[in-house]
């Protein structure tokens, strides 16, 4: 059974249907990427599942857990980590602020919480070098830093990536996909969203094409990073 | 010299109760970007509850302060939970929320009026009033324990916000709901703890009024409100600080007015106090100045 299982899944914004049918799973431990230009639904996507927009149709499961039912802070109870497009940092709080928030649900576990914390911060050195000040006093990769180290001190299951890489420095760009890939290599399971399509499949074992809210192709990474199909979604013809 | 201790004694205990109000306001208002008009309300609802724990159940100046809190943050929740959240789940647009607020308070105000009667009430006295003469200063005990109560309300409100992982969540509320959903918090939970604060404070701040001016009406909540929204917006909406700095300078301008002043001019002055730190400072005295982007 797959970590998480979407199937025919259709979003509405009033009137219009953003996204129309997207079907995908993400087995436990894969790094998965779902690619297409701007404006194809990916966004939304990530959004349904982590329950931040009604779902209009179809199903999304956790574990085999329905989860179209369920409300954000439930679903981050049952192991969703959602990075959202922007990071979503709170600016006006303090990196570390910024941080405990993610231990919401642990709280009580401070023996865990220790070890998480050290991880996250030999993951990211300089968080810890900023640790007072406040976040949006942050750079652009800082910020996407602080926002990746928030969502594994969820310990989610399933951790989704919105565009990490938008807006960053192509040096940046490099480091965090760097660290995507050590990440999931370390065991967490990632469904990353990117335009950047060549890069994400580049280090995805499978990957989803997406077209006007629909899946038109899927197939293994590297395979689908040659495809013609992509080459346009990636240019945005 | 000794009368300008002795007024700005006064001055901090009017303050202090202003302060606690005002706190109300801001942290609602902080969490929700409402102005809630029902607040003023909710303090002459935590007065009216504890005079008739003081009244009927006899009950001690410590148990009817703290029994007033709770069911006062009671009330303060239902109206959350009734009024407010309905309509945010909706997505009304703010402006219905605010109306909702002023509704919710007409309401309180001509509830109190139908079951409690319109005449005025008599507080009792709850605190023996010990008072000594420090070389023409007359000090009280009730004055000391007023601003005391006050100031250690809000050191802990101050507290809990800075330091306290609720804290901050409620400080992330402000930033983004939508993420702190994402961090595994129920977001609604910490609005109503933020409702649960504010009441609270209204109603210590109403017992305490009631305890210096011990005549009670349902209009009561309406004027004591306005100034202690005043004094929010003057201090910087949104801020901790702010509302204590604000509550000081509107409960000081009150009495420094009243004293050498016709006390007629106490009100308006007030008002005006709070046009000109808003021509000056649009967002209050300790708010971030706004930055026009060009
Ligand atoms: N809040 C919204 N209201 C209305 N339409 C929206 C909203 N958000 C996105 N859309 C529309 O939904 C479609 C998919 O958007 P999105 O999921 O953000 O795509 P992507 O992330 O792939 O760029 C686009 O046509 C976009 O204009
Ligand atoms: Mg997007």
């Amino acid at each position: 059974m797959p970590l998480l299982e979407v199937e025919g899944l259709a979003v509405d914004y009033g009137a219009i249907r953003a996204v129309r049918d997207v079907s995908l799973t993400v087995e436990e431990g894969e790094l998965v990427a779902l690619v297409g230009a701007n404006g194809a639904g990916k966004t939304t996507t990530l959004r349904a599942i982590s329950r931040l927009v009604p779902v209009a149709a179809g199903s999304i499961r956790l574990g085999g857990r329905d989860l179209t039912r369920l409300r954000p802070h439930e679903v981050t109870t049952l192991g969703i980590a959602h990075v959202p497009e922007g990071r979503g940092i709170f600016p006006s709080l303090t990196v570390m602020e910024n941080l405990e928030l993610a231990t919401w649900l642990r709280r009580k576990d401070q023996e865990g919480l220790r070890r998480d914390f050290d991880r996250v911060f030999s993951l990211f050195p300089r968080l810890w070098d900023r640790r007072h000040q406040v976040a949006s006093t942050l750079s652009g990769g800082e910020q996407q830093m602080l926002a990746l180290a928030r969502a594994l001190l969820t310990r989610g299951r399933v951790l989704l990536l919105d565009e990490p890489s938008m807006g960053l420095a192509p040096v940046l760009v490099k480091e965090i996909f760097s660290i995507l890939r050590e990440l999931n290599r370390q065991g967490t399971t990632i469904l990353l969203v990117e335009q950047n399509a060549h890069m994400a499949l580049g280090i995805a074992h499978r990957g989803y094409v997406l077209e006007a809210g629909t899946v038109v192709l899927s197939g293994p990474g590297p395979e689908l990073a040659r495809s013609h199909r992509v080459k346009e979604a990636y240019l945005g013809r | 010299m000794a009368i300008f201790i002795q007024q700005l004694l006064n001055a901090l205990q009017l303050g202090g109760i202003y302060a606690l109000i005002a706190l109300g306001y801001t942290m609602v208002y902080g969490v929700l970007k409402l102005i809630n008009f029902a607040h003023g309300d909710i303090f002459m609802a935590g007065a009216f509850i504890g005079f008739f724990l003081a009244t009927y159940l006899k009950l001690p100046f410590v148990a009817t302060l703290l029994g007033s809190m709770v069911l006062t943050a009671l009330l303060g929740v239902t109206v959350e939970r009734v009024a407010y959240r309905p309509l945010r789940e909706a997505g009304a647009p703010r402006m219905s929320l605010v109306i909702t607020a002023l509704g919710v308070g007409l309401f309180l105000e001509n509830f109190t009026r139908a079951t409690v009667g319109a005449e005025p009430r008599n507080f009792p006295r709850l605190l023996e009033t010990a008072a000594w003469d420090l070389g023409g200063v007359a000090l009280t005990s009730l004055q000391f324990l007023i601003i005391g109560t006050a100031l250690a309300l809000m050191l802990a409100l101050r507290y809990l916000v800075r330091h306290t992982l609720v804290g901050k969540a409620m400080r992330a509320v402000a930033d983004n709901p939508e993420i702190l959903g994402l961090m595994g918090v129920n977001v609604d939970r910490i609005i109503i703890f933020t409702f649960v604060l504010g009441s609270t404070l209204a109603a210590a701040g109403g017992i305490l009024y009631a305890q210096a001016y011990p005549v009670l009406d349902p209009y009561m909540g309406i004027v004591v409100g306005w100034k202690a929204f005043i004094a929010a917006v003057v201090g910087g909406i949104g801020l901790i600080d702010g509302a204590m700095l604000g509550g000081v300078i509107l409960g000081s301008t009150e009495v420094f007015v009243a004293a050498y002043l016709p006390s007629t001019y106490r009100d308006g002055i007030a008002f005006a106090i709070l046009i000109l730190v808003l021509l000056l400072r649009p967002t209050g005295l300790l708010g971030r100045p706004v930055v026009k982007k060009v």
